[in-house]
């Protein structure tokens, strides 16, 4: 069913979202704990790269039927003769 | 006009009209009078026949022929009264062959009892005459023996000196002879008398048997006539030598009778002288006496004396007596040469008659043997020539025959032929039309079996499609159909001989066959479903989206508020092209049962939309299809079972 492709697609960029956020922020947390002496901008950051990665991935999800893949490129070529 | 010149042309008119006059009236009379000339003149002058005909009357169509009839019979007539009387009824008559050789056979009959009894008349007439004759030459020299004999003797009597018992002897002899004499001569007489008779008889029965006038009597007649000839001139021969006989006797008689005379008067005398001696020389010789010699011897010298001047006499009258007695010998001999000329003319002319009759039955058989072979050569002649035209005629006739024969037979096989072909013809044509109904009867079984087995077909089949139908119907809300693969496959079996149906029945998406189809009324529901989805999606298309263009595209749906439903325009512009327009056309279409507009018209959104629509656009097409297929397997199903019902 391609109405529920959307759906389909909203769920995995929420999830993707929600893990790539839960996963920045954990790693963030665990960088800003670790390294960066619990500065919250690791956390932003992390979770925020995570939300950016989940935002992208969600949109290149969503154009990836519009993408034109290399073998799906066709050449046009005029046919000079033909009969 | 002149007078003068009116009355020239009036006289011209006037001549022409006497001469066409008469000549008209000749030619009608004349043509009244000879029929011939009527018809001649009716046959070349047109219209001349009915002239003729208001003239004198119809022409007798059977006058000439009567005419020529007439004519011929008097001709027959004449002929007829010309030709002996018992050919008179009718003239002309061939007699027929039997009658002709009937005729033949008893005139020949006749002819052959004529001449049987002619030739044993003849023959007995001949054997009579000849016997006679012969009896009568017998006779006659017998006669003549007799008569020489006689006179022999007599000479001898006379003359001899004889001793007296022997002159006795010898005129005793004499009488005898000359009894013999009379006797045979009388018997000569009576044998010639009865030779004659004979001969008489013999000559009127030839004349009578030449009287019957039958030809092959002839040569009997002919030889009857020379025996008799012959038989005459014997008889004549000895008659005349019998007469020559008898005159010789007659002369030595009549000196024997002289001298007899002379003796006897002698002995008269001498009886005068001496009257007991007897007048017999015989007896003399020893009875007479010396003077009674005397006396004869006186008597004797006186006689002799008398006899010289008798001789003397005699010797003076000897010339006048001889001239006397030569005129009687003349004329005697006249006579007998007259007579004897007669007989032997007689005689000759019966030689040169009955030689001319020879010549002439020799020459009359050997033109008989002529005519004869002349005949037989006609005859064969005829025979030839009749063959000729027998054969000939044969001929003709056989080719005539045959010809009739051919004809007749060729008449005959054409007819039977004919009629054989027409009844073989109508037999042909009755087994042909049985043949032609059996055939006729045949297909129409056939055909009634082909209906019902078409009409059976179609009933499956139209059964099949209505089931096919039906499961298309049987649609649950939201679940497809059952996979429609076995009314399929029913519908196909039901006409895998109909290309049509076959083709329509092939024609059925495969989704359908595998998956079956959704109903309307799910695909409705789906699309309500769906339009919310394009409605949100509706900026979204291949350029425009990104995430913003999406949240771009919520916010209008969220803002945006169309018509639920909407009628389409009979022709979409470019403003209708909006996806918000599309999909309340195409939900007033779908309301309204149109599902093939709908999708048409869900069929003009792009972008994002169109991707989202596109599976419900698939199956809505998948059922568009199959229900056109089925529509029209349907329709065709009911056609044909329409075709195949046969109206009550």
């Amino acid at each position: 069913m391609s109405e529920k492709e959307l759906g389909k697609k909203w769920d995995r960029c929420l999830a993707d979202g929600a893990i790539k956020f839960g996963t920045g922020l954990g790693l963030g947390i665990v960088f800003s704990v670790l390294f960066f002496k619990r500065h919250t901008w690791p956390i932003s950051l992390c979770s925020g790269a995570g939300l950016g990665m989940a935002f992208s991935n969600c949109q290149n999800d969503l154009r990836s039927s519009y993408l034109l893949h290399r073998s799906q490129k066709v050449g046009l070529c005029n046919k000079t003769h033909s009969n | 006009y002149t007078a003068g010149g009116s009355s020239g042309a009036a006289k011209v008119v006037a001549a022409g009209l006497l001469t066409v006059g008469g000549g008209v009236g000749g030619t009608i009379l004349y043509a009244k009078w000879d029929h011939k000339f009527r018809a001649a003149v009716e046959n070349n002058v047109p219209y001349s026949d009915w002239l003729l005909g208001l003239a004198l009357g119809p022409a007798y169509q059977g006058d000439i022929m009567k005419q020529v009839r007439m004519d011929s019979q008097h001709v027959w007539v004449i002929i007829a009264d010309s030709v002996v009387a018992p050919h008179t009824e009718l003239p002309l008559r061939e007699r027929p062959v039997e009658e002709v050789a009937a005729r033949l056979a008893q005139q020949d009959q006749k002819e052959q009892d004529t001449l049987s009894s002619v030739s044993a008349s003849l023959e007995e007439c001949l054997a009579s005459s000849a016997k006679a004759t012969l009896q009568a030459i017998g006779a006659q020299e017998a006669a003549v023996q007799a008569i020489t004999q006689h006179i022999h003797k007599l000479k001898e009597a006379m003359e001899a000196e004889v001793p007296p018992p022997e002159k006795s002897s010898q005129w005793k002899d004499l009488e005898a002879a000359l009894a013999d004499r009379t006797s045979a001569v009388n018997d000569a007489e009576t044998a010639l008398l009865k030779a004659k008779e004979a001969l008489d008889s013999l000559k009127s029965e030839i004349d009578k048997s030449k009287g019957l006038k039958v030809s092959a009597v002839r040569p009997l007649v002919l030889a009857a006539e020379e025996n008799l000839h012959n038989m005459v001139v014997d008889l004549d021969r000895v008659v005349t030598k019998l007469q020559s006989a008898e005159s010789e006797s007659k002369i030595v008689s009549q000196y024997s009778d002289l001298v007899n005379e002379a003796k006897l008067q002698f002995q008269r005398e001498v009886s005068s002288l001496t009257p007991e001696i007897q007048a017999n020389w015989k007896g003399l010789t020893g009875k007479l006496s010396a003077d009674d010699l005397n006396a004869l011897i006186a008597h004797a010298h006186r006689r002799i004396d008398q006899l010289n001047r008798e001789l003397a006499e005699q010797r003076v009258r000897e010339q006048i007596h001889i001239d006397a007695s030569l005129e009687q010998q003349k004329l005697e001999d006249q006579k007998a040469l007259e007579k004897a000329v007669l007989t032997a003319v007689q005689h000759i002319k019966e030689d040169t008659r009955l030689e001319q009759e020879r010549k002439l039955s020799e020459l009359r058989e050997v033109m008989e043997a002529e005519m004869r072979t002349q005949l037989r050569r006609q005859a064969a002649a005829h025979t030839d020539h009749v063959q000729d035209v027998l054969k000939v005629q044969e001929q003709e006739l056989r080719a005539d025959a045959e010809q009739v024969l051919g004809s007749k037979l060729l008449e005959q096989e054409t007819s039977y032929r004919q009629l054989s072909q027409e009844q073989l013809d109508n037999f042909t044509l009755d087994m042909n039309t049985a043949y032609a109904r059996l055939k006729g009867m045949e297909e129409a079984i056939d055909s009634h079996v082909v209906a019902e087995e078409e009409a059976r077909k179609a009933h499956q089949l139209w059964l099949s499609v209505e089931a096919l139908n039906y499961s298309l119907k049987m649609a649950d809300a939201d679940s497809p159909t059952m996979p429609l693969e076995s009314a399929a496959q029913a519908v196909r079996d039901s006409c895998h001989d109909n290309d049509f149906a076959l083709a329509l029945a092939t024609a059925l998406p495969e989704e359908s066959l595998q998956r079956g189809v959704y109903s309307e009324a799910s695909l409705r529901a789906r699309f309500n479903a769906l339009r919310a989805l394009v409605r949100r999606v509706a900026l979204v298309d291949e350029t425009h989206n990104s995430l913003y263009q999406y949240f771009l595209s919520y916010l209008q749906a969220a803002l945006l508020f169309e018509a639920k439903q909407e009628a389409p325009p009979g022709q979409l512009c470019s403003e209708d092209l909006d996806p918000f327009r599309l999909l309340s056309y195409a939900s007033f279409c779908l309301e309204h049962g149109d599902l093939e507009l709908a999708a048409k018209l869900v069929n003009q959104l792009r972008g994002e939309a169109r991707r989202v629509v596109e599976d419900w656009l698939t199956e809505a097409r998948l059922t568009l299809e199959t229900r056109q297929v089925v529509s029209l397997l349907s329709a065709y199903a009911n056609a044909v079972g329409l075709g195949t019902t046969q109206a009550p």
